[in-house]
């Protein structure tokens, strides 16, 4: 692979609560190269959206960077200050979120929101900002930009909002998009629109692409590798090919088993067994024990890192592949 | 078909009327003509469900896929239409024929949070109902209600808790608790599974197969995912604006879809396929159901369209064996 332009090592983010501190993200390590689209996959409460909040500095007290080096183009980021963050959001990282709103303003017409966008990084003229805001609009689909440029967001459908938030998102070509399930919320027809968008302008800008989603389906047409999140660790990490079909994980493996397709309609579906488990107690070795065909007593202790081969790794004991073979 | 059907819906449509707000009423004091609108959310729709069948109604957010579910549980009733159940014009039902219409079909929502009583114990929650319609006495109740969270995987051991106290999977399984503790014989649910993880959807799902199968239940199943429709379901209705355009068994419908709105839609569903695939056939979105497009709906987004298209409402007719569709295009292929 080409030198990541993201790239996470060890990250560690702790809550602090109530009930004491809860590691909601724990270890974890990813890199993404440019113009490639890294899935990060997993269920409700795994840590997904704390890693990519982390990844762009927007962690807030409780919570905190505990450990762990995030580098943007080899620049290190845990040590920013926030004026030095706020001048890479925007720019250089940006952030898409599940409900645009997060990150429009429900009081301000579109034009002037996105012409705010673009000279919050670059000094060009009003007009300029205004054409480059609607030609971005047009970029992501939207007909008649022109008109759309005067109406507040509260006038849009929510595929329509959520491609607003795209095109501001992208106005600056950044380096890295982290995408925290933006097309969940929408109809197929519109997730579909949206996902080639995406893919196409990540594509032609390099930006390299986090596609967080709890939705395999999703990251098996969209990304070229996929990570798999369980209690706030990566427990599978490779080519989205190589997981889907031979997965090393059982967790990743009950995952698939879990999604309704074609080839088995009608019959039970694999169900894993139990639930998501509560950060608060966590098993002390393999966090997936309790639910794990596969567990035995070697599990009581929490399973490194194994890879097999350059693009494969993951925690797991007893993995569904033999390692030999891949390495 | 060859069942007579447990529910039929004939002619069926739900007209709302959004009322003018408080600074519309005044800008039509000062001479601004704005006016009541009308949502036509269920437009004439025939549907006959036999016993023991799962008919699946899919399509996109806010062509009335709830309402006609909806109409369907006796939760609303249709402007115009009728609804039968086994044979009889339920709004022509009275007292206890009505009554046990209304407890024959029962309604499993989304969001079990939602529709559950934060205020009660799960006891009370499943129990209720059974006991204020006779169905068991007051001092067996606790039994009874004890069978059925054991039914749908539920520990009775918890049965004193409150809903907050359990997962959203255990939610979803207390919300069809509720429902079969009236002894119901069609479920109505409406995205069941759609606020759940996917390992807690293959759970609920699966009881829904059992169930199915322990209690020759007939289920209509509203979801806007197409996978878990494509897994459950014997028929598929697919809906636009209002209309059923498409009705299939699930196997040919899935295979060989017929009208071009069903094969656009099919063609968005993603799939576990590790194949970078490009996505989008289907342009725009779903037009307002506040001034919906003439003829057949669907003309602005389809890629067939032709003049008659603009001018003529497509009926449905059959296209094969149990099968019917509502495009102008089959006429020409005949
Ligand atoms: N009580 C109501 N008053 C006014 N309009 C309504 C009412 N209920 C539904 N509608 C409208 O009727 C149409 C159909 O709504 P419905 O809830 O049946 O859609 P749906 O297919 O279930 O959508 P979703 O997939 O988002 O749940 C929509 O345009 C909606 O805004
Ligand atoms: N602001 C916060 N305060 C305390 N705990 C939090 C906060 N944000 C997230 N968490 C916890 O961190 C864990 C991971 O959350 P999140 O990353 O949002 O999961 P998801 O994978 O669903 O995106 C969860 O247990 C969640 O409750
Ligand atoms: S380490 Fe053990 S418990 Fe964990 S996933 Fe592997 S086999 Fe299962
Ligand atoms: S009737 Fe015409 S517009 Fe409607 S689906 Fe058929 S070809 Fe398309
Ligand atoms: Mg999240
Ligand atoms: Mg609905």
């Amino acid at each position: 692979m080409s030198d990541p332009v993201l790239s996470v090592r060890d990250l560690v983010v702790e809550f602090s609560s109530r009930e004491g501190v809860l590691t909601a993200v724990n270890g974890v390590s990813f890199d993404v190269a440019a113009g490639e689209v890294l899935g990060l996959v997993g269920e409700s409460g795994s840590g997904k959206s704390v890693t990519g909040l982390a990844v762009l500095g927007l962690i807030d007290p409780p919570g905190r960077i505990a450990s762990g080096s995030i580098r943007l183009k080899g620049e290190e980021l845990t040590c920013k200050s926030e004026p030095e963050l706020r001048r890479l959001r925007g720019r250089d990282i940006a952030m898409i979120f599940q409900d645009p709103m997060t990150t429009l303003n429900p009081v301000l017409r579109v034009d002037t929101q996105m012409i705010e966008a673009i000279r919050a990084h670059e000094k060009v003229s009003e007009r300029a900002a205004r054409d480059r805001a609607r030609e971005a609009l047009a970029r992501v689909g939207i007909p008649s930009p022109e008109e759309r440029l005067v109406s507040y967001p509260h006038q849009f459908s929510g595929g329509m909002r959520q491609r607003v938030a795209i095109a501001i998102a992208l106005l600056h070509r950044p380096a890295v998009l982290v995408a925290d399930e933006p097309t969940t919320a929408l109809d197929v027809t519109i997730q579909a629109q949206i996902l080639s968008e995406v893919q196409q302008l990540a594509a032609e800008s390099g930006t390299a692409l986090v596609w967080i989603t709890h939705d395999l389906s999703v990251v098996a047409g969209l990304a070229d590798r996929v990570a798999v999140m369980y209690a706030g660790r990566i427990v599978e990490e490779g080519r989205v090919a190589d997981v889907l079909e031979r997965p090393a994980h059982p967790y990743t493996n009950g995952l698939i088993g879990s999604v309704p397709s074609r080839n088995r309609r009608g019959e039970p579906l694999a169900q894993i067994p139990g639930m998501t488990p509560s950060l608060a107690n966590l098993p002390t070795g393999c966090a997936f024990a309790p639910r794990c065909p596969r567990a035995d007593a070697a599990c009581t202790t929490p399973p490194g890192v194994t890879r097999a081969g350059d693009a494969r790794a993951f925690r797991c004991f007893h993995p569904l592949i033999p390692v030999e073979a891949a390495a | 078909m060859t069942a007579a059907p447990i529910l039929a819906l004939d002619g069926v449509s739900k007209r709302f009327v959004r009322k003018l707000d408080a600074a519309e009423k005044i800008a039509n004091l000062f001479g601004a003509r704005r006016r009541e609108q009308v949502v036509h959310a269920v437009d004439g729709v025939d549907l006959a469900i036999a016993p023991g069948e799962v008919v699946g109604l899919v399509g996109e957010s806010g062509c009335g896929k709830s309402t006609l579910g909806r109409i369907v549980a006796g939760i609303l009733e249709p402007s115009a239409g009728t609804v039968s159940y086994e044979g009889q014009d339920v709004a022509k039902l009275t007292g206890a024929a009505r009554r046990k219409v209304d407890l024959a079909v029962q309604m499993v929502f989304q969001d079990p949070m939602a529709s559950l009583n934060p205020r009660l114990r799960v006891i009370d929650i499943i129990g209720e109902a059974p006991v204020v319609h006779g169905l068991v006495s007051r001092a067996e109740v606790e039994d009874y209600v004890c069978d059925v969270m054991t039914r749908v995987g539920l520990d009775p051991a918890t049965r004193r808790r409150y809903p907050h106290q359990f997962s959203g999977g255990q939610r979803a399984r207390i919300g069809i608790a509720r429902a079969l503790a009236v002894r119901p014989r069609v479920l109505v649910c409406d995205e069941s599974t759609a606020a759940l993880d996917v390992s807690i959807q293959a759970q609920v799902l699966n009881l829904f197969m059992k169930l199915r199968e322990e209690l020759a239940l007939t289920y209509l199943f509203v979801s806007h995912d197409l996978g878990v429709v494509e897994h459950i379901a014997d028929r598929v209705a697919v809906m636009y604006l209002g209309r059923i355009v498409e009705l299939a068994p699930a196997e040919e419908l899935f295979r060989a879809p017929n009208h071009p709105y069903t094969r656009a839609l099919l063609e968005e569903v993603p799939r576990l396929e590790p194949k970078k695939k490009t996505f989008s056939a289907l342009k725009g979105e779903l037009p307002s159901p506040l001034s919906p497009p003439s003829g057949c709906h669907f003309h602005p987004r389809c890629p067939h369209a032709f003049g008659r298209c603009r001018a003529e409402r497509p009926a449905l007719k059959a296209v094969g064996p149990g099968r019917v569709s509502a495009c102008h295009l089959n006429d020409r292929a005949a």
